[in-house]
């Protein structure tokens, strides 16, 4: 077997066992939680007989080893269980979610990467001249601020004052895309002015630490002109570096965009976690705290399998 | 001179050095070079490190390293003086009138781009001609410069292919374009003796079957002498003497170009035989994790007060050998006997004494030092972990270390970085020193300095060897630092030893193939040299 594969498919199995190593801190830290499952749901009132009963039902009884795997078998078969709150299948509601996160996320990414990347670029390219320090001042001031506030001066200014785009994400099935995308549009931009320091930060410092190598001389002294070394010699030697980051930005997108989901009211994943951490649903709190996992460990695998693939001493051995 | 290619009037480089703890200045690294080069032959510039070489030859694209400037004087190329032309104007002619061939092709080949589109690049770029056109000339220049099997090599990586094969690429890349000159600096240098000779001898067959112009820099007269029609001698960024070949090295003018003519002029007897000091027997060693011997079955002696060279290419296991020696590397098979008692094989298993006994000094001696402590910490550091030295005793002794290295008590408070490089390989000797060993293993310890700061060191070394009575197992690939130090040597290839004994004996015939083969690669200060040794493996090849 080429020993590329090799790599990519032992990284693909380490995720495996590391997303069922998760799925077992989860089930183990909510089952920890203080309280009786039985006892939120029917409140004090509730008689020992339908405590009980509801224990049943709930399959509570049984050791926490059975319950864990009965867990384990759903998720694998496509059922994340019942909503304590609304007794509403939970795998439906969070495709829904989910979906309106990703679609959130994906545009946030399809803007932020080409552009962090492409501000690196330039950055690097006059290091320490005022194209540097305008791209760095900016995006680090971006970073600076906490997300709410960007959200509330772009709220402030693109819909209250010039009144350019909807104050208020709202997305509901049937939407056709470009309404969609209209709705977006502002919690886009703010993830956007989020994650963009990081990605070009990175990007910029790995350009500048290849630019230090013999083979950049080289290809100066062929004479090509400054943005040609970056684009074809420095740049394909620091993918690595620079998608590692990418990919923990892409992951912040997906589980981390809560406040700005708040800001513009828009039904996301972070929302539905929020609001069903608050009503003690355990089981859609598992649910979502696994689907982030498992987020956060495809990503990074993502990561390690492009940074083995732009190896050109993996990809192609003596 | 009105055929001259390039022709540099009184050029004058600065560039603004840092010293620690001082504000910074400009220093002027060349000063009032004047050189010229003419359609179709070869000036190679010569001198040593610091000596404005690669400096003047990066000059000839109006080219400054870091912050290096271009200060005064001309640099005409085809007539028109480039050394304040704008940035359009030098990219147009670097790559295409004038190409660069760096010293490390390892480090100068991009590892992410295959090596056909990195040799025709320049081509492309400047319009030279079209792709299939580029790719055409390219497999052929690989023939010419005899890569295995041209028309796939441009197919690999840099990663894939040898030393010696990259530094030919780097020559194919820079002859693609058809420049007017083309400047070598130190191709070779970084080149095993035996792989030296073949890219040699190919750089110059194919100067001479293109006709380009070229600037040849090196800090070796014997390889210079194989190449250059004409020879300027550089030193500290002046002029010191220029001639035809022919005339700097039968009749140098001024006295240092005959130091560096007559250099490693040591003359070294062998001692008699006596009683070994390192005894290394039937040696069989292997990295973790691999399933080759890199040292097959080694059985070598050193007696005390003596010195043992082992000599071999990259790849031969000298260095492993080492790392045997002093418990980093567990043999899988053989012993050591050590001052008549036998080492651990493993350094966790070593008592104070045995690593005390035995003490190492690096090749890189920048590296081996730690950049944040004074020479005095350095030095003072075996003193009190062997010894228990403190306060006074201790910087007393200190002194007499420094004494005994030639240097002065002013850099017992000295940084590494405040120091030159045979200076920090003295720092290094006098800290091996300090722990009073019986065996100091040398790992290329005079590879990375100019010749006549390396012959310096190997003079300290014999001198601190008749005071103190301390062995020498001296890893080399320079055969003339071999002859200048060794009493005994051992010829190692691939692991093997191929030759063992005395000095004399080892380097009298006859010999074995390789033995042979690696001292007949040997650059000599003659003419012709390389055109002799290439004639006679000919006919020893028919002749077979």
């Amino acid at each position: 077997m080429h020993p590329v594969l090799t790599l990519v498919v032992q990284r693909i199995a380490l995720g495996l066992l590391l997303l069922l190593a998760v799925s077992a801190v989860i089930f183990l830290g909510v089952a920890a939680l203080p309280g009786d499952t039985a006892q939120a749901i029917l409140g004090q009132s509730a008689t020992p007989q339908a405590l009980a009963n509801l224990r049943i039902e709930m399959g509570l009884d049984q050791p926490a080893l059975t319950r864990y795997f009965n867990w384990l078998g759903g998720i694998l078969t496509g059922d994340l269980g019942t909503s304590l709150s609304n007794r509403t299948d939970i795998a439906a509601a969070i495709s829904q979610r989910l979906g309106n996160t990703l679609f959130l996320a994906g545009w946030a990414a399809v803007i932020s990467v080409p552009l962090a990347i492409l501000l690196g670029l330039v950055a690097a390219r006059y290091n320490g001249r005022w194209p540097d320090k305008l791209i760095s001042g900016v995006t680090l001031s971006t970073i600076s601020l906490p997300e709410f506030v960007v959200g509330y001066i772009v709220l402030y200014f693109l819909a209250v004052k010039w009144q350019l785009f909807p104050s208020v994400a709202m997305v509901f099935p049937g939407m056709g895309m470009m309404e969609r995308l209209n709705a977006v549009i502002l919690p886009v931009i703010v993830l956007v002015l989020v994650v963009l320091a990081h990605m070009m930060r990175m990007t910029r410092a790995a350009i500048l630490n290849v630019m230090q190598s013999a083979y950049i001389e080289t290809a100066e002294l062929k004479g090509l002109s400054p943005m040609q070394v970056i684009w074809r010699h420095a740049f394909p030697n620091a993918i690595a570096p620079v998608v590692n980051v990418v990919m923990l930005n892409l992951a912040y997108l997906v589980v981390g965009v809560v406040v700005v989901e708040v800001v513009f009211v828009y039904p996301g994943m972070g929302q539905y976690l929020v609001d069903h951490v608050a009503k003690r649903d355990l089981p859609v709190v598992q649910a979502v705290g696994l689907i982030f996992a498992a987020v956060y460990i495809g990503l990074n695998i993502m990561a390690d399998v492009i940074s083995i693939l732009a190896n050109p001493r993996l990809r192609h051995p003596k | 001179m009105s055929d001259a290619l390039l022709q540099i009037r009184n050029l004058r480089i600065e560039a603004t050095s840092y010293p620690p703890g001082e504000p910074p200045r400009d220093v002027v690294l060349v000063d009032d070079v004047s050189v010229s080069v003419e359609k179709g032959r070869v000036l190679g510039l010569i001198g040593e490190s610091g000596a404005g070489k690669s400096t003047i030859g990066l000059s000839s694209m109006a080219y400054g390293r870091g912050g290096v400037r271009l200060t005064g004087g001309t640099i005409l190329l085809n007539g028109r003086d480039i050394r304040l032309a704008d940035a359009r104007a030098l990219r147009a002619l670097r790559g295409r009138e004038v190409t660069y061939v760096a010293q490390s092709a390892a480090a100068a080949f991009n590892p992410a781009i295959r090596l056909m589109d990195q040799v025709i690049e320049a081509c492309l770029a400047h319009g030279v001609m079209p792709r299939a056109e580029a790719e055409a000339r390219a497999v052929m220049l690989f023939g010419k410069l005899g890569l295995p099997d041209p028309e796939n090599f441009g197919k690999r990586y840099p990663h894939q292919v040898s030393g010696g094969q990259l530094q030919r690429a780097m020559t194919a890349m820079a002859l693609c374009p058809k420049p007017d000159l083309v400047v070598f600096d130190e191709p070779t240098t970084a080149l095993d003796v035996t792989t030296q000779i073949e890219v040699l001898a190919a750089i110059k067959d194919a100067i001479r079957e293109t006709g380009v112009a070229a600037l040849y820099i090196t800090h070796d007269l014997a390889v210079v002498a194989q190449v250059a029609d004409d020879i300027l001698v550089l030193r500290h960024g002046k002029r010191i003497e220029h001639g035809t070949t022919e005339q700097i090295i039968t009749a140098p003018g001024e006295p240092y170009t005959q130091a560096l003519v007559s250099v490693r002029s040591i003359d070294h007897v062998e001692k008699a035989d006596a009683p070994a000091v390192l005894q290394i027997q039937n040696v069989t060693a292997r990295y973790r994790g691999t399933h080759f011997d890199v040292l097959k079955n080694i059985t070598m002696d050193l007696p005390a007060g003596q010195t043992l060279a082992v000599v071999g290419e990259s790849g031969s296991g000298k260095s492993t050998l080492a790392r045997v020696i002093t418990g980093l590397l567990p043999p899988s098979q053989g012993r050591i006997r050590f001052a008549g008692r036998e080492l651990a094989p493993a350094l966790a298993a070593r008592t104070r004494d045995d690593l005390r006994e035995v003490q190492m000094i690096y090749q890189m001696a920048d590296t081996a030092m730690n950049p944040r402590q004074t020479v005095g910490t350095i030095i003072g550091r075996p003193l009190e972990f062997y010894f228990g030295l403190r306060g006074e005793a201790k910087r007393k002794r200190i002194q007499e270390l420094l004494d005994q290295i030639e240097m002065s008590k002013g850099f017992i408070d000295r940084y590494p970085a405040e120091l030159s490089g045979g200076q920090k390989q003295r720092v290094c000797i006098a800290r091996a020193l300090a722990a009073k060993p019986k065996l100091i293993i040398c790992d290329e310890v005079t590879s990375a300095l100019d010749p006549l700061v390396a012959d310096g060191i190997l003079k300290l070394l014999l001198a601190l060897q008749a005071a103190e009575g301390v062995a020498y197992l001296f890893i080399t690939h320079d055969l003339a630092t071999v002859r200048a130090i060794a009493d005994r040597i051992a010829v190692m290839y691939r692991g093997e030893v191929r030759r063992y004994g005395q000095k004399t004996d080892v380097l009298t015939p006859p010999f074995d193939d390789y033995t042979d083969l690696l001292l007949s690669s040997v650059p000599e200060m003659k003419m012709g040299w390389l055109e002799g040794v290439l004639d006679s493996r000919r006919m020893e090849a028919a002749g077979n």
